[in-house]
């Protein structure tokens, strides 16, 4: 079995909001001093996802997973961290070229590199990036590749050449089955991810990564980055808060509530 | 000259619209202006009766109603297959899509099916000289961004409660254009093979006007039983941060925020939370928030109308009792 797993690195989404700054001109986020790139949440859990149908098999050797990121440069890292959580390999679609690309650029070129990976059983992604929120990708490879997906897992089983995900949805339960190949999203509540073992943390460098430009996937300069993208940024900013906070006081609980449900009422929020 | 027409996605809910699909209408009669007609793709199984007048009430001039089982439960397959075929007929210069569990798989499949693009959860529209510019949050709600889309048809989903339903106009008459299912069933492939419905009950936190909410610092699930009856007494509905949820101090279905529930309710409650960005993504809306925190440089008091610097537990058991007394 061959499981790819697509992952993104974004900005750190858990730094403080008051630290949060954009470059309106640039129409981009502005990285802090000190703060490192991370693999997007989300896509860890996608990780994690693969490594638990590995260790569900049988002969967990006939497993291979890769990971494929497309990104700047440094976006290396996070396919060496995905390694040494027990990722086999990487495939990282770094080139000038690919820079600026939007959710359809990059389901493009996700997809045409899977397809240079060639047999794939599963494709695995987390059900949106933390820092476009959009959720477009996963379900973008999934036409491009004419394969089933599902959204949502937070469990995944495979047996006889078909997948069965239970999906976290609000409200209720649901179970859902498709055929394999297909592309499944891996939600939050998947749960917790493993940490590296040294064992693995080792064996990483060792692993093999592959860096594949355009050329290598058999696309022209045209059709990736900005100019393969159709959506158009106008504006990037952060939303102004016009709320004064009005402080509710008082020497005990009781009082501070008193007050508080006095206010409430006399604006008619209550 | 007649532009093409807007193609609105609706979902039923029970035996009507939901309010969400009721929203989309205002977004197309103001893409529509003048030229175009708002056109309802309308995919379910036993539609009601009443769906269709409804939905002319709030701004459609036509209905397109496929009913049949195969549209129930939803599998994206299925209505991925049907509206990519009224689509490719009607050929809409944009097509709307609710930003509801199903219509975030739906609108991506169809973008790509129908070669084109699509942006998410959109809560704001600017025509700029007749193009359309839309507003959506990201990075977790830190930022906003402004996007257009310059291949057709213009695909988006629209956030909940963005927008408000148009006044509704009992005369407004409607063609409604019944027609079969076109899907084969054998190409459904990814399936539901078991699905059971929660058992809701009181106010659903999606319509809620009150929403008390509870985070980590609640710290347990005795604040969480607090929680609830404070929303029951305000005939609201109850909500927690993820942390929360994760701790199992609460079900997973009160969660809100960017991985959870979107809420827009006149008055908000924030026991215990933080203020975390991708919290404020599903509530920053809200009328009023009124925030309880041991910490006075807390991130929720920049958006809090009402501020208390308390212990959240004693504060909401001396709330209770206060409501009790105004409320009896
Ligand atoms: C990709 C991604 C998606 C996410 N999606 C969501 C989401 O959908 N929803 C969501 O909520 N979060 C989400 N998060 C998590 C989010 O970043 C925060 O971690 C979370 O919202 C914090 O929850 P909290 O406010 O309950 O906890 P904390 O941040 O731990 O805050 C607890 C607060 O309680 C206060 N406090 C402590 N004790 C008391 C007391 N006795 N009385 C009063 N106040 C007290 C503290 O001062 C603190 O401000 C997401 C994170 C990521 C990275």
């Amino acid at each position: 079995m061959h499981i790819v797993i697509c992952i993104k690195q974004v900005p750190d989404p858990e730094i403080a909001p008051s630290v949060f700054r954009v470059d309106e001109v640039a129409k981009k986020v502005i990285s802090l001093a000190g703060t490192a790139p991370v693999i997007n949440p989300f896509d860890e859990q996608a990780v994690e996802a693969a490594l638990r149908i590995r260790d569900a098999e049988q002969d967990p050797a006939n497993v291979t997973i890769t990971a494929v990121t497309m990104g700047e440069a440094t976006s290396e890292k996070i396919v060496r961290k995905a390694m040494a959580l027990g990722v086999d390999q990487g495939v990282t679609l770094v080139d000038a070229a690919f820079a600026d690309s939007d959710a359809y650029a990059t389901a493009r070129a996700l997809a045409a590199a899977i397809t240079k990976l060639g047999d794939i059983d599963l494709v695995l992604t987390g059900r949106q990036a933390a820092d476009s929120d959009a959720g477009v990708v996963a379900l973008g490879i999934a036409e491009l590749l004419r394969l089933p997906a599902i959204t949502l897992a937070k469990k995944i089983e495979v047996a006889d050449g078909a997948v069965q995900v239970e999906r976290a949805v609000s409200e209720g339960e649901e179970t859902m089955a498709a055929p394999l190949p297909a592309v499944i999203t891996i939600a939050h509540e998947l749960g917790a991810v493993r940490k590296p073992s040294l064992r693995e943390t080792m064996r990483a460098g060792r692993k093999p990564v592959r860096r594949w430009g355009p050329d290598d996937l058999g696309m022209d300069a045209e059709s990736v980055g900005r100019a393969g993208s159709r959506r158009v940024v106008e504006r990037l900013y952060q939303p102004t808060r016009d709320v004064d906070c009005e402080w509710v006081s008082g020497d005990e609980p009781a009082a501070i509530a008193k007050a508080l449900v006095g206010r409430l009422v006399e604006q008619k929020l209550l | 000259m007649i532009g093409p027409p807007v193609l609105v996605v609706a979902e039923i809910d029970g035996a009507g619209p939901t309010a969400n699909s009721l929203e989309l209408l205002t977004v197309a009669r103001n893409l529509a202006t003048g030229s175009g007609r708002v056109v309802v793709a309308c995919l379910g199984t036993r539609i009601g009766e009443g769906v269709g007048s409804e939905l002319a009430a709030h701004g459609a001039d036509a209905v397109v109603m496929v009913d049949d089982p195969i549209f129930t439960p939803f599998q994206a397959d299925a209505w991925v297959h049907e509206l990519a075929a009224i689509a490719t007929e009607l050929k809409p210069g944009t097509i709307l899509v609710p930003h509801s569990l199903a219509g975030v798989e739906v609108a991506p499949r169809l973008a790509f099916r129908l070669d084109t693009a699509v942006a998410t959860g959109c809560v704001g529209l600017d025509l700029v000289d007749g193009d359309a510019r839309w507003t959506r949050s990201c990075y977790g709600g830190n930022a906003r961004e402004v996007v257009s889309i310059h291949t057709t048809p213009v695909i988006a989903t629209i956030a909940a409660r963005a927008f408000d339903p148009l006044p509704a106009n009992q005369a407004a008459s409607v063609a409604i254009d019944r027609r079969p299912a076109t899907v084969d069933p054998g190409n459904v492939r990814a399936r539901v093979i078991a699905k059971s419905a929660a058992m809701t009950t009181g106010v659903r936190l999606e319509n809620a006007k009150v929403v008390v909410s509870g985070g980590h610092g609640l710290g347990g699930a005795a604040g969480f039983e607090q929680v609830r009856t404070l929303a029951a007494l305000l005939g609201g509905a109850a909500g927690a941060t993820r942390v929360a949820c994760d701790l199992g101090w609460c079900p997973r279905a009160w969660q809100i925020g960017q991985s959870g529930k979107t809420v827009v309710p006149d008055l908000y409650f924030a026991l215990g939370i933080s203020g975390a960005a991708q919290h404020m993504a599903g509530c920053g809306n809200a009328g009023a928030i009124v925030a309880v925190n041991t910490d006075p440089d807390a991130e929720i008091f920049k958006s809090a109308r009402f501020g208390i610097v308390a212990d959240c537990n004693e504060f909401l058991a001396a709330l209770i009792e206060e409501i009790r007394k105004v409320r009896p």
